[in-house]
């Protein structure tokens, strides 16, 4: 963990972004923002028949954290399979960045962790709605 | 630290020592270079020091104890009002009401005023500038009454496009509410063009003066105004307390907005009669040591006299100006100097407004960063955030260069040539 924020690994993904773009068909695309500094994140994912991400993209514009963890996110979750991500916990998004944030840079490092949740759940709410016995979430 | 060969009308090391604040060192052991004066300026020892000879010696409810606590803090109360009225200019003591702030006094016009008064079909002119303060009310009250809000466009460099005013300023205006100085682009508007044009065509003028009233804009006759806001922190007094002027004529056409205690004559089961001005407006206990305070804080800002503080803080604002125009990739918004208050907002390519903030404080320099509460105008802009730096009459030239350096050094963090 370093306590330097800018360190070279959040500045890395800042200028040279992992995956800052768009697909062509994601399976499902949501994003957000924090209304209180204007960083806006936007997720596209591309999960394949065994429920695992193919690919994932970003687009946004915002702070370097908010900026920053979002390319992080992207690197880590392509090969995660839904069940893995619906596990998935802010604390260990927070580990990714390998920077410790103040309570006030929090919300612009979990800014994609939160696009990322909303779309998992809504996943599981497509599913199932598609198969109701089922009930939903396994 | 010091005004280093430049002269001003006051002694800004002397001044400096009145505000506890100013030398006291960071958490870190940094010295604090305060440079966001814009969202609430430091407070002198004799506010500070009222505050506490309210609280020691004569606290009490105003005109209510029939006691002599009560009598001394009534008479400390209307007191501060009275030197509020002497600062505006205004005819009689009674258009003189205290709020919380100037949120609370814009709320107050356009519910108290804008329910009574407005018909479905009749304009509000603002423009894109406002804070959100002056400019949310007014959206609530217009969706109510069926009314329509309009804008006067903005010039390029972000001054109001009175050109244009003839084409949104109509028969069917019934106000327009302006600031006197925005909070972002530290421009400065015409109130009295502006004031004589709506007078014109039978509009009311509100004037937001929170970022004016600090660097004495502050007159209510001249130009003449129907309204004028502003808030006791933005002037070296404390937080909670805030000024709405009004003309006596239209506050006493206008109902109650908050109902209680202080502000009738007689209560019945079934109706009310309301108290003459000011209490009329003023329901509840109101914040009287904050009052009380404020009329320090206006002794204080004359005793400097604005001229002199007008004076210094142009001076830095032309520094400033001149210095942070020579960072690459910095981009000032808003006009040119002549048109300008003591408030720079900038952006500065490849560091975002608030990684520059938080690397800022860093350097113990505290700015502000974000949308400063005038989102449309961002939109304007262009941008989602911008990077101010705004300077009150205790600032440095030292201070600017503080900055500036601070600045560079979040430029080379970020990598930036
Ligand atoms: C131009 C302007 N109007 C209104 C306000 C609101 O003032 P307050 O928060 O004290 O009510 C501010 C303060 O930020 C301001 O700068």
């Amino acid at each position: 963990m370093s306590d330097d924020l800018y360190d070279d690994y959040i500045l890395d993904h800042y200028e040279s972004p992992y995956h800052r773009g768009h697909l062509e068909q994601p399976t499902i695309a949501h994003e957000d923002d924090n209304p209180l500094c204007g960083d806006r994140v936007h997720l596209e994912l591309l999960v394949d028949e065994h429920d695992r991400i193919k690919e994932a993209w970003f687009d946004g514009h915002g702070c370097a954290i908010s900026q920053a963890s979002a390319s992080i996110l992207m690197k880590d979750i392509e090969g995660k399979t839904l069940d893995e991500l619906r596990d998935f916990q802010a604390k260990q998004m927070l580990d990714l960045l390998k920077v410790r944030l103040t309570a006030a840079r929090q919300k612009c490092g979990l800014l994609s962790f939160k696009v990322l949740k909303t779309m998992v759940y809504t996943l599981d709410e497509r599913k199932g709605a598609m198969s109701p016995t089922q009930g939903g979430r396994g | 630290m010091s005004n280093a060969g430049l002269d001003s009308a006051y002694d800004v090391a002397a001044v400096r020592q009145d505000f506890p604040i100013l030398d006291k060192p960071l958490p870190g052991g940094m010295p604090l270079v305060y440079l966001d004066n814009g969202a609430t300026v430091q407070k002198p020892r004799s506010v500070i020091e009222k505050l506490v000879e309210c609280y020691e010696n004569y606290n009490a409810n105003v005109h209510r104890g029939i006691h002599s606590l009560g009598d001394q803090v009534t008479t400390e109360l209307e007191a501060a009002r009275e030197k509020v009225r002497a600062l505006l200019g205004a005819d009689e003591v009674e258009e003189i009401l205290f709020t919380s702030g100037t949120t609370m006094s814009i709320n107050l016009v356009a519910n108290a005023w804008g329910r009574k008064f407005l018909r479905a079909g009749d304009e509000l002119l603002l423009n894109e500038m406002e804070h959100h303060a002056n400019l949310v009310p007014w959206q609530q009250i217009a969706h109510e009454r069926g009314a329509k809000l309009r804008f006067i466009p903005l010039t390029a460099d972000g001054r109001l496009d009175l050109t244009a005013l003839d084409d949104v300023l109509t028969d069917r205006t019934k106000l327009v509410a302006v600031t006197a100085m925005s909070n972002v682009l530290g421009t400065i508007n015409p109130i009295g063009e502006i004031a004589a044009r709506a007078h014109a065509r039978g509009a009311l003028v509100l004037v937001d003066a929170a970022q004016s009233v600090p660097h004495g804009l502050v007159n209510v006759n001249d130009p003449r105004v129907d309204f004028f806001a502003f808030s006791g922190h933005k002037v070296y007094g404390p937080t909670g307390i805030g000024v709405l002027y009004g003309r006596r004529k239209i506050l006493e056409a206008m109902d109650p907005f908050l109902c209680g205690g202080n502000m009738i004559r007689r209560v019945r089961k079934e109706s009310s009669d309301f108290a003459e001005l000011p209490s009329k407006f003023e329901a509840g206990t109101i914040p009287i040591a904050q009052a009380i305070g404020l009329g320090a804080a206006i002794d204080y800002v004359q005793g400097l006299g604005f001229e002199a503080i007008a004076a210094h803080e142009h001076q830095l604002t032309a520094r400033a100006f001149d210095q942070l125009q020579q960072i690459p990739g910095l981009q000032i918004v808003g006009p040119g100097l002549a048109h300008r208050g003591s408030i720079v907002s900038f952006t500065v390519e490849g560091v975002h407004p608030h990684d520059m903030a938080e690397l800022l404080d860093r350097k113990g320099v505290a700015v502000r960063a974000g949308h400063h509460c005038t989102m449309p105008l961002h939109e304007w802009l262009g941008v989602t955030a911008t990077t101010r730096a705004s300077f009150a009459l205790y600032n440095t030239h030292a201070e600017i260069d503080a900055l500036c350096e601070a600045i560079q050094y979040a430029r080379q963090v970020f990598r930036r040539k």
